[in-house]
């Protein structure tokens, strides 16, 4: 099978969608000529031309209230935001206006959009282009929210995103573009074709939303974890010879309780792993649903390992950055616990 | 006959394997333009907003009404300060090359805008800069050092580690912090001129963004609000044609002019030659001089060329034609002063020459001190408390917690 990094995939996806649906373009700022700064989108616009990839004008907001348009008026758009930190412009018409069409018109207008961004740190880049907003995405009714960790699941699950009548927000996990990231910055880069899932199928297959899957099976805890922290999180387990179930969610909204509530049943332990801040983030709604779903076969209070509740800063990134470490003494912790 | 729509995708006049082709630029006669009195109409002047300002011609005499007729010292200082910044700039782009630092934005090009600027302002003006700006700073005096100490993020990094490089913010130097969030900054250099304003000083504001910016709606709330209040402020677009690799008809320069946006507004706007010391001087001035009067906000469009690539992460090659600056109309800033100098008779090409080795040595001299102070790699390093600093004025509870927890944790894995 062909092996894939994740901007291959993302491309690969975006190319077959492209192709199969005339009703499919693409927005956003340097993704047409230039292939996007991080050239998820290169080649598509020399292959389907200036009207189905288009190059936007530097306006985040202009940017997700023409798709809004352009969706209700049949197209099936991909709006790409250049960095996650970049989306607050835009976000005044994903909350109000993208989320709600659909409600507010008792279905008579519903807006089928993608909007891709590259999200997440441990690329140096400081907090402009660090950021994991999307605990502010989760937060909205009418949204579903994606992060795939791998490229395989990025292109399954981003083709399913497209064909979504729902609006979508597609979480890029930056740093695992290239490669996955166990969380030591020291060690040599691997790419993608070390890996499993970086063999992903030239032709179309979906991954479905709403799916968690089980990455790792394992007896003593469960570690609820995506985007680059599964690989964190895997590489942390290792470390400590825990037992853990490691736990993709992939989707972020709606989320698989299923498989959540299965996992903890089993191991009666558990640790919440995000890069965003832990204040009001994404982990409390995780370990609130285990709280609700499986407190009697809890064995010890939920740990979460989160970023710290400052802005995302440009030194110090490894002590900010969740590594193995703090995932380690987590698991580690959660597991001591009688 | 009627004619169906199609969607029309703005024409970049040249990608690589191209000839550079800058025809669309309109350029006036160096002098042609008037200078109209600062308290003039907006409606009375609007023909500024399509015409260009420019003062240095191509034997390089300076001409017309808008010859701001600067002094020796006042050039000297101007071309020094342009050359520091270009210096300053060389020395960062290869630190980031070796890995001394993990990112940089050069100016190339583009120094006259801010040095005039800021030669032309009052120290007390309130400036609002992006990141390509940089010439602000120097030619407010701050010492490179400072710079780039932040650009290190070293143990004496302004920012105290908070920020990629180039962020920089001076306080004591009235230059507000730069945004990696583009556009951001009009609105509150409208702000602060408003309460300029309210508390009856007589201190103007000024702001820099690329054209690309002005696609952002923090450019039009800028607008808006600076002619609803007639804010002492001065917008400046910097239109150096590009965009990252988007050509600037995608932020809307394809008809009409940046400047002319402003009319529409109710704002006063001059276009300028930005490459022209002179005239990028001469317009600051007369802006200021309105909005200091209590005529109200202007517009500058900077017509220029960028020069170098968008950032240290970028590869223009792939996006525009490599020999593209050569073919740019407006010369280089640096290169326009020194020759009206010389044939004003102040200056000379070994007066020049002799200038760039003192600066070079200087910048040199500047770079070692500023790693005496740490290095991404080497100490003294900043203290690692300071990640949890400034988030609030006062640190709430839960993050002295985080801190500790941050600390305990090394503690316990020291030795692993
Ligand atoms: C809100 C926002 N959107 C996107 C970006 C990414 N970005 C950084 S610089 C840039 C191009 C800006 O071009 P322009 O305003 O013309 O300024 P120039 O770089 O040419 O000086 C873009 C798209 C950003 N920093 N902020």
């Amino acid at each position: 099978m062909p092996q894939m990094n994740m901007i291959q995939a993302l491309n690969s996806a975006q190319d077959i969608m492209l192709g199969r649906d005339p009703h499919v373009v693409i927005i956003g700022e340097d993704i047409g000529y230039f292939g996007g700064v991080f050239r998820t989108t290169d080649g598509l616009q020399r292959k389907y031309g200036e009207h189905r990839v288009i190059d936007a004008p530097i306006a985040e907001g202009g940017i997700i209230g023409a798709v809004i348009g352009m969706a209700v008026n049949g197209l099936r758009p991909i709006a790409e935001i250049q960095f996650a930190d970049y989306i607050y412009p835009g976000f005044d018409q994903i909350a109000s206006q993208l989320a709600r069409i659909r409600y507010r018109t008792a279905g008579d207008f519903f807006t089928p959009v993608t909007i891709r961004t590259p999200c997440g740190g441990g690329i140096r880049g400081g907090q402009t282009h660090s950021q994991s907003p999307e605990g502010l995405f989760t937060h909205v009714s009418g949204l579903k929210v994606i992060m795939p960790s791998n490229p395989y699941d990025a292109k399954g699950l981003l083709i399913s995103a497209i064909e979504d009548d729902d609006p979508v927000i597609f979480f890029e996990p930056k740093r695992i573009y290239n490669g996955p990231f166990d969380g030591d910055p020291d060690k040599p880069a691997v790419p993608w074709s070390t890996h499993e899932k970086g063999e992903v199928p030239e032709e179309y297959y979906t991954v479905p939303i709403g799916r968690a899957e089980v990455v790792e099976e394992g007896e003593d805890l469960t570690v609820l974890c995506y985007g680059t922290m599964v690989h964190v999180a895997q590489a942390a387990a290792r470390r400590v010879e825990a037992d853990a179930e490691i736990v993709d969610l992939r989707t972020l909204a709606p989320l698989d309780v299923d498989t959540i509530r299965k996992s903890v049943e089993k191991t009666g332990r558990c640790v919440v792993v995000h890069e965003a801040t832990r204040f009001s983030g994404y982990g409390a709604e995780l370990t609130a649903t285990v709280q609700e779903e499986c407190f009697y076969h809890l064995e010890a209070p939920i740990e979460r390992v989160c970023g710290w509740d400052t802005p995302y800063p440009h030194a110090f990134e490894w002590d900010y950055f969740p590594g193995q470490k703090r995932v380690a003494a987590a698991i580690e912790k959660v597991l001591e616990a009688e | 006959m009627s004619r169906k729509p199609t969607l029309h995708v703005p024409h970049t006049p040249a990608r690589p394997g191209e000839d550079p082709d800058f025809s669309y630029v309109q350029i006036s006669e160096a002098g042609a333009v008037e200078r109209p009195e600062i308290n003039t109409r907006v409606r009375d002047m609007v023909h500024l907003s399509e015409d260009m300002v420019r003062v240095l011609d191509e034997q390089h005499k300076g001409n017309g009404p808008w010859n701001p007729h600067l002094d020796e010292h006042d050039l000297q200082v101007g071309l020094r300060h342009m050359l520091l910044t270009r210096l300053f700039d060389e020395r960062m782009v290869r630190m980031q090359r070796q890995g001394r630092i993990s990112f940089y934005m050069q100016s190339l090009g583009e120094e006259a805008i801010s040095v005039a600027a800021a030669q032309a302002l009052a120290p007390s003006d309130m400036l609002f800069p992006h990141y390509r700006t940089q010439g602000l700073q120097i030619a407010r005096g701050r010492n490179p050092v400072d710079l780039m100490c932040q650009c290190l993020s070293n143990s004496r990094d302004m920012c105290k580690g908070r920020q990629m490089p180039i962020m920089y913010h001076w306080a004591r130097g009235n230059i507000f912090s730069v945004s990696g969030n583009l556009t951001v900054q009009y609105p509150h250099a409208v702000g602060w001129a408003m309460a300029a304003a309210i508390k009856g000083e007589d201190d103007v504001a000024a702001a820099w963004i690329g054209e690309g910016s002005t696609a952002e709606a923090d450019f039009h709330h800028a607008m808006t609000f600076a002619a609803v209040y007639q804010a002492p402020v001065i917008l400046n677009v910097i239109n150096n044609q590009w965009a990252i690799s988007t050509f600037q008809g995608f932020a809307g320069g394809e008809r009409r002019t940046f400047a002319a946006r402003g009319p529409g507004y109710g704002i006063a706007s001059i276009r300028v030659d930005g490459n022209d010391f002179l005239a990028v001087y001469a317009v600051t001035r007369w802006a200021a001089e309105r909005a200091r009067r209590g005529h109200g906000p202007t517009l500058i469009e900077h017509v220029t060329y960028r020069v170098g690539a968008h950032s240290t992460s970028d590869d223009p090659s792939r996006y525009r034609p490599r020999d593209e600056a050569k073919a740019w109309p407006l010369g280089d800033p640096v290169e326009r002063l020194k020759q009206h100098m010389i044939v004003e008779g102040m200056w000379s090409d070994e007066r020049h020459d002799k200038l760039i080795d003192e600066l070079r040595d200087y910048v040199t001299e500047c770079w070692e001190e500023a790693c005496s102070y740490g290095t991404m790699t080497e100490g003294p390093f900043l203290d690692r408390n300071e990640l949890f600093e400034d988030v609030y004025k006062d640190m709430p509870k839960h993050l002295i917690e985080q801190r500790e927890r941050l600390r305990a944790l090394d503690a316990d894995w020291d030795g692993e």
